[in-house]
């Protein structure tokens, strides 16, 4: 039977790694589905636009310069909430999905044109996902559009994993993300560990609900994934 | 007695029964310190810092309201300029700018003309960015 720390500490990588420098990655890279949002964003004023990446002043400057709303929820960071796990009948600790989308994700329906995944997906622990999705194919208006990113196998398990903040119309920023364990200090802070690999029909599963999927494949292992609700 | 001004409502101070309160007004503005507790409207005409603990609602209009990085408010909050440290859990409507420390952690809506968020910050919630009249506005970190 698995503890509670165990579990937790599945979604980061292991301790005995070498340490990450004190001055955090810059890296850019060219994106086709961003660049595809922004000619709707460029199309349209006062669209709402869910960032469900760390809070970014980049992308909130973005979106906001170009008369939209923008509304930030970090659900990887929400997902490791201590309070979320619970026993299964079996004694082993799992997380809550129905307490976790009573805390997040909470708009009316059809509320957004833009969503922003980036690379949640990936990293968050299995139950979530579909959820996760479900609940925001209901939060989105008709004809809104998706944007997340997949690991392809080439990636490996211990893949970076990065914050993406918008620089330009297609271009992203990438920063490594890094959280501590909870009930750890910050100095102990690490990269959330790749969780799984979703190969192109888990992805259409995935995004069965919704209208249509276009696939951007990367040189850097990502699979870019535009999706019309 | 900066509590008069500025407080309506049920309030409450522990440890040093309020005595931060009367000793906390340094420079240009008043200081609720982190051992106090309101629960309330706060209303006032003057800078406010808040270190402490506040439940309800904080209208400064035309002044500025910095929350500490021991400030832990639970308030919807109007108000020119607002810097967060602590801990928000409520609305901002500011005229002018918000400043998101490192350290904050916020939920909540932000209505304001400018926006700055550091690295680390947390938000959760809505940003509207209301242009000023003839202008881009900006959002930096």
């Amino acid at each position: 039977m698995s503890s509670v720390s165990e579990n937790v500490m599945k979604f980061f990588r292991s301790s005995n790694q070498v340490a990450s420098p004190a001055v955090p990655q810059k890296l850019t890279r060219r994106s086709s589905g961003m660049g595809e949002v922004s000619r709707l964003l460029n199309s349209q004023e006062g669209l709402c636009v869910l960032d469900m990446g760390a809070t970014s002043a980049s992308n909130i400057r973005f979106f906001t310069n170009n008369g939209h709303k923008n509304y930030s929820e970090d659900l990887l960071c929400s997902s490791l909430d201590p309070a979320l796990r619970v026993q299964d009948s079996a004694g082993n600790s799992v997380i809550d999905s129905k307490k976790f989308l009573e805390d997040n994700l909470v708009y009316p329906a059809a509320h957004f044109d833009v969503a922003l995944v980036w690379n949640l997906p990936d990293y968050m622990e299995e139950s979530l996902v579909k959820p996760t999705i479900d609940r925001l194919w209901s939060v989105m208006k008709p004809g809104g559009v998706l944007l997340a990113f997949f690991h392809t196998r080439d990636a490996g398990p211990d893949s970076t994993c990065y914050r993406y903040h918008v620089t330009g119309t297609d271009m992203l920023e990438m920063r490594e993300v890094k959280f501590a364990p909870p009930g750890r200090p910050s100095s102990e802070k690490r990269s959330p560990r790749l969780q799984r690999v979703f190969n192109n029909r888990h992805i259409e599963n995935l995004f069965r609900d919704f209208a249509s999927i276009k696939f951007f494949l990367a040189r850097d292992s990502i699979r870019e994934v535009l999706v019309v609700r | 007695m900066i509590y008069n001004r500025f407080i309506r409502g049920e309030q409450s101070a522990s440890e040093d029964g309020g005595q931060s309160m009367d000793a906390a007004k340094t420079g240009e503005f008043a200081h609720i310190g982190k051992s106090v507790v309101i629960k309330g409207e706060l209303s006032g005409s003057e800078d406010l810092y808040v270190d402490g603990n506040v439940e309800g609602k904080i209208e400064l209009r035309s002044y500025s309201l910095t929350i500490g990085p021991n400030g832990n408010v639970k308030a919807d909050i109007s108000a020119k300029a607002v810097v967060i440290q602590g801990k928000l859990d409520g609305n901002v409507s500011a005229s002018e700018r918000v400043d998101l420390r490192k350290s904050a952690v916020m939920t909540g809506d932000v209505t304001t003309q400018r926006i700055a968020i550091e690295e680390g910050a947390f938000l959760k919630g809505k940003v509207d960015v209301q242009r000023e009249a003839g202008r881009a506005v900006p959002a930096g970190s």
